[in-house]
């Protein structure tokens, strides 16, 4: 999709702010360009849609050398999001959102059905956001509002130059969130540029580090993390290293699929046998279409029990195949438990997840150097 | 602007109300005060030179000034308003003065310095009004893909119209009363009034004409007003209100 090949830029004074940089960016990914201030990531992106002029190699678009198409055709099909936002103060939410379709000569009413609809991706109410001015909004709203009218008219790439950049942490953290809820959706080739490590974990398919204008690392997050090349991406990528591989790792990636079960209606006996066999002292219990019902401790079998129903442990933690690894460990930690289900729709039992194999499959990113299993993505 | 409205009619209503009295009951002894007849000329006079400076003032200051903030010639864009805001500095009396002895007296030597004067407020504006615009907002039109002609007139102008009115009217306010001063190299208007008033100390004239030059000034500033107002973009307004 983008392709950039030996790629440098050296400005009139000497500077070499990019020193022949290689990289590919494939349909669908999202590539965050990501290194220190000075690092040229910035450059490196600007010159794709050549609001920075290259002064070496090539990048090609889909197959064409950007250079040989209209510069403005060329950006009109690439969305453009920035830190700045850079909103046209007089022009209402709609006229800015329908810049680009303008440009390119939809309709009017095909430009406003447009704006509405990229409103509502954006979870804005478009009957109330449409006509107002970007003064009126808020700064979370302002960078909605930009990302929206990055996708005005539907590009298939976009660049977007630390995008949520400009807000407090926790709009910052719902705005990634969303975003990424989007891109699933809409599967642009995103190249997305930013200083702050955890954003390039968050974010990214694969990261492209720099380091005074040359790439040291393009990889995987999860690649980066466990397997820095050297000890600049090390230094970058920060001494807690496990916490942000266990953020970016989800339980689906630990989990044992199909653990043991027994069914609800089971006899107690058979219940205990299970256990005997398979050596354990606690079962999971589901009903008749596989859906969790809580656990059941041998301990609890003790005595006089009725049915199973009675004594089983229904409140205990779960999480979700999509659950980050490190709030499954909180869940344990709260819940005080070493094992906790991974629940799919409807509570359907989709896995289990111990302590133990947290602690393996962290363990794994790191030791096995080079040649080792995939996490993450 | 409601209040200056309201504000702008009382001052135009008292001073012409005064400038009239002083036409109907300012005799004083020997001394008759100007008729309305010659009132009406001077006043006549005084919007041509202003009017006539103004329009080449605007011209050449808006051309001159929007033409310095393109990007082959930006290098000049601070220079010239340093100049202009220097230029500014000079007391309108030393300019007239000044003019005279390359261009004489009379009527378009007035026009001259008048046009001097107003030139450097109208292109110290329209640079400022461009060169003031958030780079963030032309950058993310470049970078949608507008050409620089589209950013020019979708962007840069909407967006710098009103400091460009604003100027205008600075200006002009500034070459109502610089004109009253041109009298001094005879350029006519209702300086000559003032002028004559004070050659023989005789309060009525100098009343009528000081009276009718400011009502001049007050009611162009109102008018253009209105003007800079009507053509400031709805969400700039805004922006105002909330700050």
């Amino acid at each position: 999709m983008i392709k950039l090949e030996n790629v440098s830029k050296v400005y009139p004074d000497g500077t070499e702010a990019v020193n022949s940089v290689n990289l590919e960016i494939k349909e669908g990914e999202l590539c965050v360009l990501l290194g220190p201030s000075g690092c040229g990531k910035t450059t490196t992106m600007k010159m794709i849609n050549r609001l920075i002029p290259i002064t070496e190699g090539k990048i090609y678009i889909d197959g064409t050398d950007n250079q040989e198409l209209d510069e403005n055709e060329l950006r009109r099909d690439i969305g453009y999001a920035i830190q700045e936002i850079g909103l046209f103060p007089h022009m209402t939410v709609a006229e800015n959102i329908a810049t680009v379709p303008k440009l390119k000569g939809w309709s009017k009413s095909e430009a406003r059905n447009r704006a509405d609809e990229l409103l509502e991706l954006m979870g804005m109410d478009p009957s109330e956001h449409l006509d107002k001015y970007p003064v009126e909004l808020s700064g979370g709203q302002r960078q909605r509002v930009g990302v929206a009218r990055s996708l005005g008219a539907n590009p298939p790439i976009m660049l977007m130059d630390e995008p949520f950049g400009a807000i407090d942490p926790i709009t910052r953290d719902n705005l990634q969130d969303e975003f990424l809820k989007i891109q699933e959706e809409i599967q642009k080739t995103i190249v997305f540029v930013t200083h702050d490590i955890n954003e390039a974990i968050k974010m990214g398919t694969k990261i492209a580090l720099l380091k005074v204008g040359e790439l040291v690392q393009y990889s995987s997050p999860a690649e980066l993390l466990a397997r820095p090349k050297n000890q600049f991406v090390r230094d970058f990528v920060g001494t807690d290293r496990t916490l942000k591989s266990m953020r970016l790792m989800r339980a689906k990636d630990a989990m044992k699929p199909s653990p043991k079960t027994v069914r609800l209606d089971s006899e107690v006996s058979v219940i205990q046998k299970k256990m005997k066999e398979n050596e354990v002292d606690y079962l999971i219990v589901t009903d008749g279409s596989n859906r969790f019902r809580g656990w059941i401790r041998a301990q609890d079998l003790e005595g006089d029990v009725g049915s199973v129903d009675e004594v089983l442990s229904k409140d205990v933690g779960s999480v979700s195949r999509e659950t980050a690894l490190s709030d499954a460990l909180s869940v344990m930690l709260e819940e005080d438990v070493a094992n906790i289900p991974v629940l799919g729709k409807d509570n359907k039992l989709e896995g289990i997840l111990t302590f133990n194999d947290l602690q393996e499959v962290i363990g794994e990113t790191y030791t096995e150097e080079g040649g080792g299993r995939q996490v993450g993505s | 602007m409601k209040g200056k409205r309201i504000m702008s009619s009382i001052l135009i209503i008292i001073m012409v109300g005064l400038a009239i009295y002083y036409t109907l009951y300012g005799s004083q002894g020997w001394y008759d005060p100007a008729s309305g007849r010659d009132l009406l000329l001077r006043t006549w006079e005084h919007i041509k030179l202003v009017g006539i400076a103004e329009f080449l003032a605007i011209t050449v200051g808006i051309t001159a000034g929007l033409l310095i903030t393109r990007s082959g010639l930006k290098f000049l864009a601070s220079p010239v308003t340093g100049i202009a805001n220097v230029g500014l500095a000079i007391p309108p009396l030393a300019l007239v003065a000044g003019v005279s002895p390359f261009f004489g007296i009379g009527f378009r030597p007035g026009i001259i310095a008048l046009f001097i004067y107003s030139l450097l407020p109208v292109l110290r504006n329209a640079t400022v009004g461009i060169e003031d615009i958030d780079q963030s907002v032309i950058e993310s039109a470049k970078g949608m893909g507008m050409s620089k002609l589209q950013i020019f007139k979708k962007i840069e102008l909407p967006l710098a119209l009103p400091v460009i009115v604003s100027g205008i009217r600075y200006s002009t306010i500034l070459c109502v009363g610089t004109a009253a001063i041109a009298a001094l190299i005879n350029a006519g208007g209702l300086g000559q009034i003032i002028m004559r008033g004070q050659s023989v100390n005789f309060v009525s004239l100098m009343m009528q004409g000081a009276l009718l030059t400011a009502g001049l000034a007050v009611t162009l500033d109102w008018l253009l007003s209105e003007v800079e107002e009507k053509l400031t973009p709805e969400g700039l307004k805004l922006g105002k209100e909330s700050e």
